[in-house]
């Protein structure tokens, strides 16, 4: 399976900056003391296919509450643990609370009955149809940030130009373009047992001489990331503007991110998971197994961006998952695998506080295949403003192979 | 590569004189490279002395031999287990000795109690499971056995995470998974629809016709569980249906559609837990079952079915092509590359059909094949865990406690039983290899290298940091 094959990294790279200082060291604006305005994007995967219809609420839809007797969230005001009223029609899960100040402010937009072409209600080809955002393509080799990546070389790319802070680099970012895992800075050095200085060293030249390009390819990147590392020293780090990230995987994260961006390590794009959406049985409403990780995945987003910021000027955060859920509530009040799903835009430059997208509406006859919310915004519509007018990428082609990506779909995310 | 298959069949006949290891050593590097190699795939590696003890007795003599592993004494396996007592017990025992005074343990500190040791035993089941899986890999001789359940668990993968899954793993390996390893597919796929532990993780046991007899119907006319039940299952849930097709038989591209999955779905109504939280067994509850007429890819069930309805799925699942060709692909995934060859996919999917899904039959197709003996400097990483357990190997290691391997493998992203997705972990290098895994590797190396990791002694004469590399090495991280 083509699909599965790890790209070669450049190993004649590894081979060059063997044994040396690593040139970015000179080159870098963190090493210049200037500041870069680069644009960041941080991509966010909710991985399990969370239920847009419990995160950004049709609270405006009597049909809603029809599919749902027993796990819908209650019209704002009708009780206390509401939704969160938005714009009169959709509003937030109440343990979206956190987020609400960036509504306000206009730093959020939302997409609604966004999602994929292809029908498949599989979590990992559509996992890995978001990723490659070729939908209905399996043999894509590489993830569309990857190609973002490629399609905006920078001779001035530092290791941590991409980061994933998670056990395993997703689709999304594999690829030719060097991109990195990290799970925990602070334990990210070669210094375990009886390791020395010359240890990592000899450690670094049995990489550098292996004949296997990909580990080869990633042994030169790790020991590169490491020394840069060292030299930012996040270990002192403080989050700012009173930002209180949760203590869960996912929060510290999201802190893990800010650290790096504050470092100033060159970081352009960063990603993170959080799973645990897949809620087949007693999903909950305001209360229960879903709130619970929505709680999780909305005050850990605040803190980040509270953390960031003046610096959200120039970024986006971006949150995905592969597809929504059935309308109706199955059996045991939960819900299966289903269609069109809500996206997160937040930023500094991103025209907020509007949901954007045709909403099709919940009766059955609006319905995909008779039971799920219909898509009436491609996501590639949603990446694609992103990569063209937050990226400031001219030419979106390549990266967004089979589809044409053109501004006339494109929501309206930015001016 | 090729020549190296005749020179195999060459040892293989040399093996029954004697001093065959210096008639053969001119030619023993290549041979050693393609035994390494062999205990690599088919084990968790070679310890100091395998090489050559497979040398002697021939390469093509040992797969034989592993895929038998009835026959082969393991007398050294029981003692490094006897300390782990839940490894025995049924999930009815364990839910009774430890879950419930684990809870009665918590309600009393909830109350003002200080903790009892009781409730630091919390997860205790699943990290002895670990510890057992860990020390099983390391010492058993039937490697390939160890492999194969490891392969299959996964491939049928149930998270510990996930509620009373936590107690139900420990009978579930080892009575739903390791007997049916190297049996026929048909038993091992009925064996797992039937396990507790399955029909929990994929909620089965809830999904109920939304008219069976069980409801009740309202003055309104509506209907509803009995008000005594509020928690009842009420409906039907296709979670198991549709991964039962998806990632246990037919594969994504298989063939079936989501009215399949729905009707799938409906052939399994019934098939619950007598009362799950007590760890009990798989029965089958009539009032729960969808009596009607189904059509499951284009075969007929008719109505007035009872539990042979999702026997009648499995016969059908079981012998679809779409299966043989899935399970095909992932065993030479598995055994020989990230990138199947396609015409060593199609012999083992062949041998598959034509056996009945004989796995003994299917693993002898590919261990004998070409593709698999001429495999090497291919692309095939070590996961975490047979990175971890081929270093113990690879140091004769004497493991007295595995605990701290078990938060190892958690570290090192790979935490045993604890896999969210049905799919299971990933079996291809780009799941693997990334900056992060490599230093936690090679810091992995280090610590084991200088006796850093507590309850493991290793006896080598190799220098520490000589050591270290070769373990945390490039070279270490293939399979």
């Amino acid at each position: 399976m083509i699909s599965r094959r790890v790209f070669l990294k450049n190993g004649a790279f590894a081979m060059v900056s063997l044994g040396f200082a690593p040139s970015f060291l000179s080159r870098t604006a963190f090493a210049a003391g200037t500041t870069m305005r680069t644009k960041q994007l941080i991509a966010i995967f909710q991985r399990g296919a969370v239920d847009g219809l419990s995160v950004i609420v049709p609270h405006g839809e009597a049909e809603y509450y029809r599919a749902r007797p027993s796990i819908a969230i209650a019209r704002p005001g009708s009780v206390e643990d509401a939704a969160i009223d938005l714009d009169g029609f959709f509003g937030f899960n109440p343990r979206l609370k956190a987020l609400k100040p960036f509504w306000d402010a206009r730093e959020l937009a939302i997409v609604h009955a966004c999602g994929s072409p292809d029908s498949t209600r599989s979590h990992f080809d559509a996992q890995d149809y978001m990723e490659t955002a070729t939908p209905g393509v399996k043999s894509t080799g590489d993830g569309w940030l990857n190609r973002y990546l490629q399609a905006r070389r920078n001779d001035e790319a530092t290791p941590f130009r991409a980061v994933a802070v998670a056990s395993q680099l997703p689709r999304m970012l594999q690829g030719p373009a060097p991109s990195i895992a990290l799970h925990q800075l602070d334990q990210f050095d070669i210094r375990a047992g009886q390791a020395t200085d010359k240890t990592r060293s000899l450690f670094e030249r049995a990489y550098g001489i292996s004949p296997d390009s990909v580990l080869n390819g990633t042994g030169h990147e790790t020991f590169d990331a490491i020394r840069m590392l060292k030299a930012a020293d996040p270990a002192k780090y403080q989050p700012e503007n009173g930002a209180d990230y949760p203590r869960s995987p996912f929060g510290q994260a999201l802190k893990q991110i800010a650290q790096l961006t504050k470092a100033r390590v060159g970081l352009e794009v960063a990603y993170a998971d959080i799973g645990g959406w897949d809620t087949h049985v007693n999903q909950g409403s305001a209360q229960g197994q879903l709130a619970t990780r929505l709680e999780d995945f909305g005050a850990a987003i605040a803190a980040l961006v509270t953390d960031l910021g003046e610096r959200m000027a120039d970024t986006v955060v971006l949150t995905m998952s592969e597809f929504g859920r059935a309308v109706n509530e199955n059996g045991n009040r939960g819900t299966d695998h289903g269609h069109g799903n809500a996206m997160m835009i937040l930023g500094g430059g991103v025209r907020g506080g509007h949901v954007y997208g045709r909403w099709p509406g919940l009766s059955v006859d609006r319905r995909y295949d008779g039971r799920d919310l219909a898509v009436t915004t491609d996501f590639r519509d949603v990446f694609g403003e992103i990569v063209v007018r937050h990226l400031g990428v001219r030419d979106a082609a390549p990266i967004f192979p089979g589809y044409n990506v053109s501004p006339s779909r494109f929501p309206g995310l930015f001016t | 590569m090729k020549p190296f298959v005749a020179f195999a069949l060459t040892l293989f006949v040399a093996t029954n004189s004697a001093a065959v290891h210096s008639e053969v050593s001119d030619t023993s590097d290549t041979s050693d490279t393609s035994i390494t190699h062999a205990l690599n795939r088919i084990g968790f590696g070679a310890r100091p002395g395998d090489v050559e003890r497979v040398r002697s007795m021939g390469l093509e003599k040992y797969i034989e031999q592993q895929l038998h592993p009835e026959r082969i004494p393991d007398s050294a396996i029981a003692p490094r287990l006897a300390g782990l007592e839940t490894l025995r017990m049924s999930s009815r025992e364990i839910a009774e000795k430890i879950e419930q005074p684990q809870i009665e343990a918590r309600k009393a500190k909830r109350d003002g109690e200080p903790a009892t040791p009781q409730d630091m035993r919390a997860n205790a089941v699943v990290q002895e499971l670990g510890e057992q899986k860990i020390l099983r890999a390391v010492y058993s001789e039937r490697q390939l056995q160890e492999v194969l359940v490891d392969f299959w668990f996964n491939h049928f993968n149930v998270d510990a995470r996930k509620g009373p899954a936590r107690f139900m793993l420990t009978e579930y390996e080892r009575e739903t998974i390791r007997p049916h390893v190297l049996g026929k597919f048909r038993d091992l796929l009925e064996a797992d629809a039937k396990s507790p532990a399955m029909l929990f993780y994929l909620d089965n046991w809830m999904s109920a016709d939304p008219h069976g007899p069980h409801m009740m119907v309202t003055r309104r006319g509506i209907l509803r569980p009995p008000p005594q039940n509020k928690n009842a299952p009420k409906g039907l849930n296709e979670n198991y249906g549709r991964e039962l097709m998806e990632l246990h038989t037919l594969g994504v591209d298989g063939g079936y559609t989501q009215h399949d999955v729905t009707e799938v779905a409906r052939c399994f109504t019934g098939w619950t837990i007598d009362k799950p939280r007590a760890g009990g067994a798989f029965v089958f509850r009539p009032a729960l079952h969808d009596m009607g007429q189904k059509v499951v890819l284009g075969h007929v069930i008719r109505a007035g079915g009872d539990q042979s309805d999702g026997e009648r799925v499995l016969d059908i699942l079981a012998r679809h092509p779409s299966t043989a060709r899935f399970i095909a692909t992932k065993l030479v995934r598995r055994f020989v590359s990230d990138t199947p060859p396609p015409s060593l996919v199609e012999r083992a999917a062949k041998r598959f059909r034509d056996t009945d899904g004989d796995l003994r039959e299917v693993m002898r197709t590919i261990l004998l094949s070409p593709e698999f003996l001429s495999a090497g400097g291919d692309d095939k990483m070590k996961t975490p865990f047979e990175f971890v357990v081929s270093a113990l190997r690879a140091t004769n290691a004497d493991v007295h406690d595995a605990l701290p391997l078990v938060r190892t493998l958690q570290q090192l992203g790979m935490p045993l039983y604890q896999c969210q997705p049905p799919t299971g972990y990933k079996d291809t290098a780009d799941a693997w290899i990334n900056t992060g895994a490599l230093v936690d590797r090679m810091n992995f190396a280090l610590r084991l290298a200088s006796h850093k990791l507590p309850g493991i002694d290793v006896t080598t004469s190799e220098p520490v940091e000589d050591l270290a590399l070769r373990l945390g090495g490039p070279e270490f991280q293939r399979k």
